[in-house]
């Protein structure tokens, strides 16, 4: 646990570093998620092999906000997908390392570079929850034994689309797929009670046929205990409403909706990373 | 081309019922294909597959944004999925979807479009899709596909699915008329010369093509017609629309959709470039549709061969 620890530490400083280097780019949700990300890749969650990207057996890991990607790339540079210095081209031109993760069929030969170890493609709000229940319904017709985690924000709850995809997930009883739901009350315009709430979310949740938990979203031991608690429910796809502080780890960024958008100055970010020592 | 040898005597089928038959076929060959739709498999035709392969069949209910999604990720798993729904829901509710999800990422999707036209008829404009090959021609990495007649549509159906990428499929309501045969060819992105001709090029898609055959054959004494059957609008066939715009000098672009962005645009754009010609879009005129019958309807708003022989005597009449 004390690893894990530290590997948030690490993967909040390579958020805070991209960022400022980008100059634009989402900050709040990233930090948030760090502790998560930490828990997924380094505290045994997620089954990959970094030498090998499209290993058929890895769990996937399907981010569907998109703009949550500094702490997807960070997570998958420390992973040893890549390198941690290319996480400085970070929306630069020519990346890998594009604003919005993307995820594209190489076998044409479009000329694209792909960044190993990114599953799919995001940004309009609600499109990866639909791309995930395809994947774990794939997998299920093909018995694979791996399992399908998709990470949401909670203002995503707010799309249409997240719901049919509940529904569809619930029908063809999707027990190896996890919507893990960052709620950390924070949106571009404002706290979701007030832009628009979504509450009673637990309830709503389970009306839908998903089976619920609630943790501490930066809580490393509720993190890795809440998916030893999902395997009581094979034939079930699992909903984890993870509370969390939006910007944690950086005084003047945490929940404060007013970086849900955006990123460090340089000087900001001196000080942020000073935090973070 | 080998087509069928009186235009007069022909049966009638759906384009959709040709797309029904070839997916039994493609279930059966590979298990990879599955179907994927928004509680349309009936008119769709694709009952047959869902109770014959229940297991590669996934039913979403109405909605169409999942529908494109779950097909996404699908095809990023390995499958071969047909998203196949009425196109005024997908691609016109999913197109975001569509564009993300499945054109951005290159997904092996196959998204059917069906009702589409006027000839849908008496359900009325919500449901007559008439922008879908404008919508879908923009998106990079996909092709559109418009066939002609019921044999065509078989054929077009096993060809997408041995493509890689994704592919827009354009069907029709109403039985139209069987002019193709087993033996005629089709290969995606080649136009096909139907009918040969020296003074003006119709250039049309879907269940129109017969009608412009129809047109030709009635004023073959007066006017000699070349008919292109356009059944791939992107990417469109280059070079065949120009050698034969340069041949004629004329050119009239025929289908049922807006004239704005579908096959008159596409057409307006390859000839504007590397052969300006004189021409005319025949399709709809930036107004929606209505209830009624097909036949009603193609008649008011000018899709069939009486309107196109009006048309063509016009465009001699005004420019020589």
């Amino acid at each position: 646990m004390e690893d894990l620890v530290e590997k948030s530490r690490k993967i909040r400083v390579e958020i805070i570093k991209m960022l400022a280097v980008a100059g634009s780019g989402h900050a709040a949700g990233a930090m948030g998620l760090a502790d998560l990300f930490a828990a997924l890749y380094f505290g045994g969650v997620l089954k990959y092999k970094s030498s090998d990207p499209s290993w058929n057996e890895r769990d996937r890991l399907i981010l569907s906000c998109g703009h949550y990607a500094p702490v997807w790339y960070a997570s998958l540079a420390l992973a040893d997908f890549f390198s941690v210095e290319e996480l400085s081209t970070l929306r630069k031109i020519d990346s890998r390392l594009q604003g919005h993760p993307v995820m594209q069929d190489l076998l044409k030969g479009s000329g694209h570079k792909q960044l190993p170890g990114v599953e799919n493609t995001s940004g309009p709000l609600g499109q990866g929850v639909s791309i995930a229940v395809g994947m774990a319904l794939a997998g299920k017709m093909d018995s694979l034994k791996c399992k399908y985690i998709c990470v949401e924000s909670d203002a995503e709850q707010q799309e249409g689309q997240t719901w049919e995809a509940y529904m569809s997930a619930a029908k063809y009883k999707l027990g190896n797929l996890w919507f893990l739901i960052d709620r950390n009350e924070i949106q571009i315009s404002g706290n979701l009670s007030s832009v628009m709430p979504i509450e009673p979310l637990r309830e709503k949740l389970s009306a839908f046929g998903l089976r619920v938990f609630d943790i501490d979203g930066n809580n490393h031991g509720e993190i890795l205990s809440v998916f030893e608690k999902g395997k009581l429910f094979p034939d079930q796809p699992k909903a984890v409403i993870m509370r969390t502080i939006p910007g944690k780890g950086v005084s003047f960024i945490q929940s404060d909706y007013r970086w849900h958008g955006k990123a460090p100055t340089d000087e900001e970010a001196e000080k942020a990373l000073w935090e973070l020592k | 081309m080998n087509l069928i040898n009186d235009l007069k005597i022909v049966s009638m089928k759906t384009t959709r019922e040709g797309f029904g038959e070839a997916m039994s076929f493609l279930a059966k060959k590979n298990k990879d294909v599955v179907v994927v739709t928004a509680d349309l498999s009936e008119s769709m035709k694709v009952d047959d597959l869902e109770k014959t392969f229940p297991e590669q069949f996934v039913q979403v209910g109405v909605a169409e944004q999942n529908m494109m999604g779950v097909s996404a990720g699908l095809a990023m798993s390995g499958k071969v999925p047909f998203a196949v729904s009425y196109a005024v829901f997908s691609p016109g509710r999913s197109w975001d979807q569509l564009r993300v999800s499945v054109c951005y990422s290159n997904a092996n999707v196959k998204i059917i479009g069906g009702h589409t036209g006027l000839s849908v008829g008496p359900d009325g404009a919500t449901h007559q899709a008439l922008e879908d090959v404008a919508m879908t021609r923009v998106l990079p990495n996909l092709l559109v596909v418009v066939p002609a007649d019921y044999e065509q549509a078989k054929k077009a159906t096993l060809a997408i699915a041995e493509h890689r990428g994704p592919v827009y499929m354009r069907l029709t309501r109403p039985k139209t008329a069987c002019f193709t045969t087993a033996g005629t060819p089709f290969e995606i992105g080649k136009a096909q010369i139907l009918r040969k001709g020296a003074d003006i090029s119709v250039f049309a898609c879907g269940p129109l093509v017969y009608e412009a055959l129809l047109a030709a054959e009635e004023i073959k004494e007066k006017v000699d017609v070349e008919v292109i059957n356009m059944h791939t609008i992107k990417p469109i066939d280059v070079e065949i629309v120009v050698r034969s715009a340069k041949k004629t000098g004329r050119v009239i672009t025929f289908e049922e959709h807006q004239i704005n962005g579908g096959l008159g645009g596409a057409i307006a754009e390859v000839l504007s470039e590397n052969q300006p010609t004189k021409m005319v879009r025949m399709g709809m005129h930036d107004s929606f549709g209505e209830s009624g019958e097909a036949k009603e309807l193609l008649e008011k708003y000018g899709m069939n061969k009486d309107a196109l022989i009006k048309e063509i005597n016009n465009f001699i009449k005004i420019n020589g």
